[in-house]
């Protein structure tokens, strides 16, 4: 009983003329919810129909509130024949399920049609008015809210954070349907769009169940997904963090969203590990983190080919996944003893978050990875959807497996995918081993946690960095030092993670995108031959993948990896690896080694030459890397820190011998005796492209530098300048005897044409960093590779800039020569000496950055303000005399729309359409999110039979993209918000015919909704009611500025 | 490896203001590109042609998606798919809007019809502006011409609201709708030495005294055509050189008061019956449509031609003009004076406008 959802079709505008003969239209509308439809009258002959309908009327359960979409289909009246479809608005009337989101939807819709695209808008107002329900086993889940963002949202605070949820609901897709044969492509087009919306809507009701059988009221870090899986069918999956948020009750108290990480380690008191001498004083001593995921390669090559459908190349469970399950022995389980509690009854620990609340995050261990190539078979019995959800258990079950070994009871930053080509399927999942910090997980409040920091007051920021493991026992080879900055813990010399740089770490100079890119070709094959010979070369693939990170990492003379994301994607006769991540100096872990190169042949002089020329190119590369990204570590002697710890070398040999079943492993010597030294062996002309392909890579043009994750390490005083864009480039590889290393190539040019162009594109915003860059590969045909890059560019201020960067280095500085001081009375000397090599005169700078902060972003501003409004207001003005103008103005009518005659209206509110800004990050620069309104989760199909008068494949995604976009703000604005963040464009399926003159693409998207105030309007605002006021406030000054 | 596919498409769409002036100069893709090459633009970013070529295709796209807003402008406001800031959107619409002078001075005063369409071809040839720019324009004159034809009120407000150009361009389309209503001759190789905006000039000045909507009638405010009525009266002057007295007593008045302050004087008044005839006789003539359109060509033959063969200086021409108006006032057998000020008053603005070399 539970729900009346009320809609009311007020207009339209800018309709197609569907009468030839009149030129004009006679549009109605039909509004459909679940079973029942009602229309408006038609308005005859026009193209701006003005309906203002009665309110329709649905009385309906809140289940179906929660799983069906409100469908509003605008038509044209056709006496004669049957009336002409013009287009549809699907509206997930979700975000007025629960009280603290949008009250009202309302606002002006594009009118989208799958053949057309956008044709018109219509002016659409929706309310629901929920009635209490207390039924225990109701089965929807109405009021609990769901996040795209991966952190906690900015006006909320988490109490508990609950953990891993999970759901999949599968379906035929309709495209692939008997009837499919006769009908239209937009009935088949609507219809998939149709269902996949009931689905997801299905699959969040389920989730939200879970979330309240867990107590918690909210999903964070929600991630849904599709599987296009063709004939066997469609699967709608997600994944999500469980949490109990509480709204802040002051949002001016709450740190502003663009927050510098630098400001916020000064604000937020202690986000350090509460207990790491309790924890790991033992002998937890570190090795090197290598956890990377050779593990899982191991499994493929164990084959069972044992089932048809089931090529379950992944491990059960039970066989502890090799060497990576090892037991970890006394010490690793008095580790755990205390955090695991909290996480022990759950069947995964994992948390989709990657980024956490100070103090949550104690240890990381690295990234542990798995993945598994199914056969797809068709899903027989839709309400039953075990098949996937064992494979995914299974996945899931290895990851813990494998966190497990790396001493960490906990994995985050988790998230799962899948790659598709015909009926062969590889399915992933990846994330951070970690450690956490216990009291998160249970009832106890974030107070309780920050009074138990103040109290400890331990002043290191290095915690996450320090070995979760225990060292005598490692999975794997890796080379251990003591911690740079506390000298206690033990810390590995490469760190990779799949989170976001944590605030509080302390970083050296800045970060940068880091690449590593792979193809591999593959024979045609059939089922099951097909998924043998993908599973034999995914570990060779993850292997070169992980040598390319390393190899790149330091030749950029840094040392971690976060929001590393490696993407394998199947092919008909290929498969290709694209891993990117951003790379850093921690300022914990110590400095990186250079790159040895090491011929085969140490007689013949002048190949030794050759050998020794590439040597001195990468030393060079390696110096100006560092240069350029200011990567200046503070020197300290050998003797400080201690003699490195003697290598137990045997024992990880030994170790990855067992790991390991490859010979392909032995080549590189991750523990090289010596220290720090990183030897490439060129044994033959692949070595020796390698290495050239490394020298390859060309950085950034000065003024630009970019990541993938919400921020640039280093880069703290944004503008509030974004530009949210989405380039996709497909290239046709001539098919003649493609080779591994031409393939290599092909790819390699096309991801950096790709950075170039972008580069180029976006030089008006230096200087500029590119955040939270996504590259997305698909194979989409034989010869076709498609590359899909979403990103957002964010001006900073240069001078700012420079300054807290070396406020941040000394801060640092000053921080380990105290710790050193107390440690081992270490002399200043040192300390002085890097500060001298900052020479820069505070006080002037000062005085730079003060006059470029109020003078530059102002004038911004002001030449934004609208050049139309000032011809409309001067319009009034001009020609013989005033009386006889305002008449004119007043009687001039045929054209345009009454909003627009209004002159005397304050200039362009009504006229313009009001700015909505997107962001794939969590937050708006310059802003403070206010309020978020709810989850954005759309879908759409748009196909064309006219390719060419489209103006081919790139006019034709070209215009469905930026109507997408179109369709996403349209939304947006419509629940009262000014802005999308967390933004991702999980999908771009493209597909071509040109013979026939057809093309189809499919586009996912989700992001958050929200309303966002700038922080130069903050302080009138806040003088007023808080949230009362921000919402029509914060829109009106978009619209203005 | 080639590229089938290359796309960027931003949140806030991207305008290269170079990139839009080269697509509005009707240039190719590739020839945009060499231009572009040529600029140095790679040198000062250090990118390469593929590059360049990849963004000037971009942009192309972009602006081709955008031209059927620019047709008509408010919905380029009110579109909901490019969001592009004010200020951007009204760069946009000014500068699709503007055009050449060397091409607005080969179709002004030609009806905006299929027919001169074709011509476009001899006018790209002979001005160097592309045969697309020249369309664009082309297409420009006869949108808005269409749109405010039967348009009651202001012709540049009307212009103005409905196209939201500046002030200036809306006050030159103002003059291109107006000549091209009225079908002026501006093509004559007399007239070839006035510019865009002398005609301009001139069309202000008539739309703002001689049309219909000069006359303080608020049911008719026709920009458009001139008032048909004032141009039948128009005849009544005619008694101004008809009449021998008349003719006589006005020379005199103008002689006396101009007498050692013209520095062509002896000039003048061997000439003042021609001039006065010359300039009555056009006014008589504007009750025919023929003539009418050849209101330009009568005004320098009769007057400018005249004048400039004796070197009259624009000051004199100026001294002369006005006395030559206001003399009028004091002939006692004339009752036309508002008729005849409102005649004069506009002609004299134009006249001292093209009396130039």
């Amino acid at each position: 009983m539970p729900g009346k959802l009320k809609v009311k079709i007020v207009a339209g505008r800018h309709l197609p003329v569907m009468d030839r003969a009149s030129d004009l239209t006679d549009a109605f509308v039909e509004v459909k919810f679940g079973n029942t439809t009602f229309k408006t009258d038609v308005y005859l002959k026009s193209l701006n129909p003005q309906w203002n309908s009665e309110w329709f009327k649905f009385e309906v359960d809140d289940e179906d509130l929660q799983d069906e979409p409100l469908q509003i289909t605008v038509l044209d009246h056709d006496t004669y024949s049957a009336n002409d479809a013009i287009g549809k608005v699907y509206i997930d009337i979700d975000p007025l399920l629960y009280s603290e989101a949008a009250t009202v939807i309302s606002g002006w819709f594009p009118i989208y049609d799958t053949i057309h695209g956008i044709r018109g808008e219509i002016n659409v107002v929706v309310k629901v008015d929920l009635f209490n329900d207390l039924n225990r086993f109701r089965q929807s889940s109405c009021g609990v809210k769901f996040f795209c963002t991966t952190s906690i949202p900015k006006c909320y605070r988490a109490v508990i954070i609950h953990g891993f949820v999970e759901e999949l609901v599968v379906n035929e897709d309709p495209e692939y349907q008997w009837i499919d044969r006769i009908r239209t492509p937009r009935a088949s087009n609507e219809a998939r769009q149709r269902l996949i919306s009931l689905m997801s809507g299905e699959l969040q009701r389920k989730i939200g169940l879970k979330v309240l059988e867990m107590r918690g009221n909210a999903v964070v870090g929600y991630l849904q997904c599709f599987d296009l899986e063709g004939e066997s069918g469609l699967v709608v999956r997600a994944i999500g963090t469980a949490c109990t948020l509480d709204k802040l009750s002051s949002p001016a108290a709450f740190l502003p969203a663009c927050n510098s990480p630098s400001k916020e380690m000064k604000e937020i008191p202690f986000n350090e590990d509460p207990n790491p001498n309790t924890h790991s004083s033992g002998p937890s001593t570190p090795l090197k983190n290598q956890t990377y995921s050779f593990s899982p390669s191991k499994s493929y090559s164990r084959q069972s080919s044992s089932s048809d459908t089931d090529l379950s190349l992944t491990p059960k469970t039970g066989m502890g996944s090799g060497s990576a399950g090892k037991e970890g022995g006394p010490f690793k389980a008095l580790l755990r003893q205390q955090t695991q509690s909290a996480l022990e009854q759950r069947e995964f620990p994992f948390f989709t978050l990657t980024a956490f609340p100070p103090g949550f995050l104690v240890h990381v261990g690295g990234v542990v990875s798995a993945r598994s190539v199914k056969l797809l078979d068709r899903i027989h019995n839709p309400d039953e959807p075990e098949t996937r959800d064992a494979w995914w258990a299974e996945i899931r079950q290895e990851i813990k497996s494998h966190a497990k070994a790396l001493g960490c009871h906990a994995v985050v930053g988790y998230s799962e995918s899948t790659s598709i080509c015909e009926e062969v399927c590889i399915l992933s999942a990846s994330g951070t081993a970690a450690v956490l910090n216990p009291r998160f997980l249970q009832d106890g409040t974030v107070e309780g946690c920050l009074e138990q920091r103040l109290e400890e007051n331990l002043p290191t920021r290095c915690g996450f960095c320090h070995i979760p493991y225990d060292e005598l026992n490692m999975p794997f080879p890796a080379h251990l030092t003591y911690c740079y900055n506390c000298r206690k813990q033990k810390v590995p010399d490469v760190l990779f993670t799949t989170i976001d740089l944590p605030t509080d770490a302390t970083v050296i100079g800045k970060g940068c995108l880091i690449q590593a890119r792979l193809c591999r070709l593959k024979k045609k094959a059939q089922a099951e031959a097909n998924a043998t010979a993908i599973s034999n070369l995914l570990p060779f693939m993850e292997y070169e993948v992980h040598t390319q990170l390393m190899n790149k990492l330091k030749l950029k003379g840094m040392n971690a990896l976060f929001g590393l994301r490696i993407q394998i994607t199947v092919g008909e006769n290929m498969l290709m690896g694209l891993a990117s991540a951003t790379g850093v100096y921690l300022a914990a872990l110590p400095t990186p080694g250079g790159i040895q190169i090491a011929g085969k042949t140490p007689n013949d002089g002048s190949y030794e030459q050759h050998i020794s020329h590439m040597q001195k190119k990468i030393n060079d590369t390696i110096a100006k890397n560092k240069e350029l990204y200011e990567i200046s570590p503070p020197e300290i002697s050998e003797e400080i820190i201690g003699s490195p710890i003697p290598e137990p070398r045997q024992r990880s040999r030994l170790l990855r011998s067992q790991s390991e079943s490859s010979d392909e492993v032995t080549e590189l010597d991750l523990s090289h005796g010596k220290k720090d030294a990183f030897v490439l062996e060129i044994d033959d002309t692949d070595a020796m492209e390698d290495v050239h392909s490394l020298l390859t890579d060309v950085p950034p043009p000065s003024g630009f530098y970019s990541c993938n994750t919400e921020i640039m390490p280093g880069i703290n005083n944004w503008t509030s300048e974004i530009q949210m864009f989405t380039s996709v480039r497909v290239i046709r590889l001539s098919s003649l005897n493609l080779t591994n290393q031409a393939l290599n190539k092909n790819f390699n040019d096309l991801c950096e044409n790709l950075l170039k162009s972008l580069y180029f594109k976006l030089r008006s915003m230096i200087p500029c960093c590119l955040c939270h860059v996504n590259f997305t590969v698909s194979l989409p045909e034989d010869e076709l590779i498609q590359v899909t890059v979403t990103a957002v560019a964010i001006t900073f201020d240069k001078n700012q800039a420079l300054q807290t960067t070396k406020t941040h280095v000394e801060k640092s500085l000053q921080r380990a020569s105290t710790d050193n001081e107390e440690l081992l009375q270490f002399p200043l000397e040192l300390c002085s000496d890097s500060l001298s090599s900052h020479p820069l005169p505070p006080a002037k700078e000062h005085l730079e950055s003060a006059s470029s902060n109020s003078g530059i972003p102002a004038a911004q501003r002001d030449r934004c303000s609208s050049w139309i409004e000032l011809i409309k207001l001067k319009a009034q003005t001009i020609r013989r005399g005033s009386i006889k103008t305002t008449v004119t103005v007043e009687k001039a009518s045929p054209v345009g729309d009454g909003n627009f005659r209004n002159r005397s209206a304050p200039p362009c509110a009504n006229s313009t359409v009001g700015v909505v800004k997107m962001t794939p990050l969590s937050f708006i620069p310059g802003a403070k999110i206010t309020k978020y309104l709810g989850i954005i989760n759309m879908f759409f199909i748009r196909e064309t039979t006219s390719l060419r008068e489209e103006g081919g494949v790139s006019g034709f995604l070209h215009a469905f993209i930026a109507e997408v976009f179109a369709m996403v703000r349209a939304h947006v604005a419509a629940l009262g918000g000014n802005a999308v963040v967390s933004y991702i464009m999980k999908q771009c399926v493209f597909m071509e015919n040109p013979n026939k003159n057809q093309a189809q693409c499919l586009i996912n998207v989700s992001g958050d909704a929200v309303v966002f105030v700038r922080e130069s309007d903050l302080e009138v605002v806040s003088t007023q009611q808080p949230t009362a006021n921000c919402q029509s406030s914060c829109t009106e000054g978009e619209v203005t500025t | 490896m080639t590229s089938e596919l290359d796309i960027f498409v931003g949140n806030t769409t991207l305008i290269d203001e170079d990139v839009y002036r080269l697509w509005l100069d009707g240039y190719s893709v590739t020839d945009a590109v060499a231009l572009r090459v040529r600029s140095g633009i790679l040198e000062q970013t250090g990118a390469t042609a593929a590059v360049l070529q990849s963004d000037t295709m971009d942009h192309y796209r972009t602006f081709h998606m955008l031209e059927r807003l620019l047709h008509a402008p408010p919905k380029l406001l009110h579109q909901l798919i490019f969001q592009i800031p004010p200020s951007r959107q009204a760069l946009l619409i000014e500068r699709y809007y503007a055009f050449d002078e060397a091409f607005v001075r080969e179709v002004l005063g030609k009806k905006l019809s299929k027919g001169t369409k074709k011509d476009l071809d001899d006018i790209s040839t002979k001005t160097g502006i592309t045969l697309k720019s020249c369309r664009r324009q082309f297409d420009n004159f006869k949108r808005v011409f269409k749109v405010v034809e039967e348009m009651r009120g202001s012709l540049v407000d009307n212009i103005q609201q409905h196209f939201l150009l500046s002030d200036r361009l809306a006050r030159d389309y103002a003059a291109i709708v107006f000549f091209a209503n009225n079908r002026f001759e501006t093509g004559k190789k007399k007239l070839q030495y006035l510019s865009f905006g002398d005609f301009a000039f001139c069309a202000e000045l008539m739309i703002q005294n001689w049309t219909l909507g000069a006359v303080d009638s608020q049911m008719d405010d026709m920009d458009m055509d001139l008032d048909k009525e004032f141009l039948q009266d128009l005849k009544e002057l005619k008694v101004l050189v008809a009449d021998k007295d008349l003719l006589d007593l006005h020379k005199s008045l103008v002689c006396t008061a101009l007498r050692g302050k013209l520095g062509v004087f002896s000039e003048m008044e061997a000439n003042f019956k021609n001039l006065s005839r010359g300039l009555v006789n056009v006014a008589a003539k504007l009750t025919h449509n023929k003539d009418v359109r050849d209101l330009f060509v009568d005004l320098v033959e009769k007057f400018v031609e005249p004048c400039r063969s004796d070197h009259w200086p624009l000051s004199d021409v100026r001294f002369f003009l006005n006395q030559y108006s206001a003399s009028v006032h004091s002939l006692d057998g004339f009752r036309h004076q508002t008729l005849w000020d409102r005649y004069m008053g506009t002609l004299r603005g134009c006249l001292l406008r093209l009396y130039h070399d």
